[in-house]
């Protein structure tokens, strides 16, 4: 184990090389723009490709064509710029070519502001651009589960054939943190992509085609419907979260990131004050945790969300709740990261009544 | 092509039918392609983009590996191709409103990081596949759906030359504009598609011909006077020729 400290930004860039990275497809945005810095420099040593394209626009086309002639590619960029990405990222999604996009989050809407946010959750869970399709999504809360999910990132979205979205915010991206890069293993071997359009008719026998265009109703629901397959098989097996004290919990904090990561601190302050209070910790945003919902001990009666987002994610949580439990939310946002005092009060005023009552 | 041969079979095409309006030069242009990739030996490695617009479904017609990009993006998806398949043949195929309008950012700066791929850019002077809509191309006076009373300078612009525009960008390697009309053109617009793949595979840069196209449907005229349309309103403003040589470049340095 060697533990090196590393800038948020920088480490993710090198957890993408270590991943099997071919080629990197940028447009400068605040604040994730040390990921392109390092890349321009690290890519070009290790002989791989890295474009500074003119738009997001652009580089996430760029991103297109290289993935579609079968390469492990990347972007980076924050909330405006995937904004503008959504377009490409639709037709990767329809076209089935796998990429790995990571999104270090910032305030919005609009230009919105420059500082931490988590407001990006329905455009990252609800598709985002034109169509039904689903991006698999992770939510790191440190910088080594960040460089460990990054690592596994191009064998997921080859394995599916879809574009993986690594979903962090300004705080993860600019902190300082101690991180081990061989804590998971670099990506594997790699087999030949037969389905890719990268320029192999000839040995191939037959040519290649990436479409997402199908112009027949009945054939483009077919294909939709086999996307769906393909999705459901992801609710199935890559569902990740983490439950912290939920054991005997009687306040359940659902919370991802650096929200979760906050609230890490607040739990372990009531628990020595005594309170009951547990966290849910999504680490897929989609396919939303679920599971991590079944099974919750009787003690359980109400769910707090907290999120730097005004209720998005709490809309999931509403919808896997079902009625079960009370629901409450603590939502900052705008780039106010909370204070971990915050979710104690919260907490305390939740209990207080609940007890109360 | 002989001036005794009359026709000959479609190489580095499929059998697929094409879809186009009688009339229509897409057709003659995607022949010329699927020859000077095949007499290149380019097609069974070439990588192909295809467009938005009448020929969005090109990727069922050549015979070598193709993707379809969103509108305008072509440029973009090809550079991302190129950039991880450095030796082998790229290409995009793009209308006017794909090229000069939504997607110009891309054809500009693709060009302009002097990207190895070759554009082929067909010239209609409308949005066909949409109904005929002004394009930037669209000449001045011209009746289109969005332009009924014939394009007015004022609030709409002149007519934008595409070729004239890239010439200014030092990464263009090699630019021509050709036309299709006539069976002396179509061997010149060869020759223009030989020499646009020659620069790409020798890796002088971005090479782009332009192609006078028809589209008499829109035009609101009979196939037949298409052609004569063409000739007579669009190459005096469009004016055929080099814009950009790679082996003159070199003697004036
Ligand atoms: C983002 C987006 N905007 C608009 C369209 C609709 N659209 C389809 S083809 C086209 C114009 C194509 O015209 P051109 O490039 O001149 O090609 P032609 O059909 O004349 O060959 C438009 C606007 C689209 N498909 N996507
Ligand atoms: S609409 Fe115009 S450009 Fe399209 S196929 Fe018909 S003639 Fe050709």
């Amino acid at each position: 184990m060697s533990r090196v400290l590393m800038k948020g930004n920088e480490a993710m860039a090198l957890a993408a090389i270590k991943g099997g990275c071919d080629a990197f497809f940028g447009y400068p945005i605040t604040p994730q723009n040390e990921i392109p810095e390092y890349l321009s420099e690290h890519m070009a040593k290790e002989d791989r490709v890295f474009v500074q394209a003119e738009s997001e626009v652009a580089a996430i086309n760029m991103v297109y064509g290289a993935g579609g002639a079968g390469a492990r590619v990347l972007t980076s960029s924050s909330s405006p710029g995937i904004a503008l990405k959504q377009e490409g990222i639709s037709y990767l999604a329809g076209s089935e070519v796998p990429c790995v996009i990571i999104n270090v989050m910032r305030g919005g809407p609009g230009l919105g502001g420059i500082q931490p946010s988590q407001a990006d959750y329905n455009q990252i869970t609800r598709g985002g651009g034109n169509g039904d399709y689903h991006l698999l999504s992770y939510a790191p809360e440190n910088l080594q589960e960040a460089v460990d999910l990054i690592k596994q990132s191009f064998d997921k979205a080859d394995a599916y054939r879809n574009p993986v979205m690594i979903a962090v915010d300004g705080l993860l991206g600019q902190m300082m943190e101690p991180v081990d890069l061989e804590r998971t293993p670099d990506s594997k071997q790699r087999e030949r992509k037969e389905w890719a359009t990268d320029g192999d008719a000839g040995r191939r026998g037959k040519a290649n085609t990436i479409v997402s265009l199908h112009l027949d109703p009945n054939k483009l629901e077919e294909h939709n419907l086999a996307l769906k397959e393909k999705y459901d098989r992801m609710v199935e097996n890559e569902q990740r979260y983490e439950r912290l004290e939920t054991e005997d919990a009687e306040l359940v904090f659902i919370a991802y990131g650096s929200t979760a990561r906050i609230a890490r601190s607040a739990v372990e302050s009531l628990r020595e004050e005594g309170y009951k209070v547990g966290m849910i910790r999504p680490i897929t945003l989609w396919p939303f945790p679920e599971n991590a919902f079944k099974k919750l001990p009787d003690t359980v009666h109400t769910l707090l969300t907290l999120e730097m987002s005004l209720g998005q994610m709490h809309q999931d949580v509403k919808i896997v709740n079902q009625g079960r439990y009370h629901l409450d939310l603590y939502a900052r946002t705008g780039g106010v990261v909370p204070e971990p005092e915050e979710f104690i009060e919260k907490a305390k005023a939740i209990l207080k009544k609940e007890d109360a009552a | 092509m002989n001036s005794d041969t009359v026709y000959r079979p479609k190489q580095g095409l499929t059998d697929r039918e094409f879809h186009y309006c009688p009339g229509c030069t897409h057709g003659i242009i995607h022949k010329l392609v699927g020859e000077v990739l095949t007499e290149q030996g380019l097609i069974g490695e070439a990588i192909g983009v295809a467009s938005v617009g009448c020929s969005v479904l090109n990727y069922v017609y050549f015979d070598c590996d193709m993707q379809q990009a969103a509108h305008g993006r072509a440029p973009a998806v090809a550079t991302g191709i190129k950039r991880v398949r450095e030796n082998h043949a790229v290409f995009t195929y793009q209308g006017d409103g794909d090229l000069a309008s939504i997607g110009l950012a891309e054809a500009v700066h693709a060009a302009h990081r002097g990207e190895n791929i070759t554009v082929i850019f067909v010239n209609n002077a409308i949005y066909g596949m949409t109904g005929g809509q002004m394009a930037p191309t669209t000449l001045i006076g011209q009746k289109t759906t969005t332009s009924p009373f014939g394009r007015e300078k004022e609030g709409t612009g002149e007519p934008l030359r595409v070729s004239e525009l890239l010439a200014t960008v030092p990464g263009a390697a090699y630019l021509e504009r050709v036309s299709v009309h006539d069976p002396k053109h179509v061997r010149k617009a060869k020759k223009a598609l030989e020499k646009a793949f020659d620069t790409q595979m020798k890796g002088k840069g971005f090479s782009l011909v332009e192609f006078i196209s028809t589209c008499p449907v829109n035009w609101g005229i009979q196939p037949r006077e298409s052609l004569d349309w063409a000739v007579e309103n669009m190459i005096p403003y469009y004016p055929l020729g080099v814009f950009k040589d790679p082996e003159k470049e070199e003697e004036d340095d």
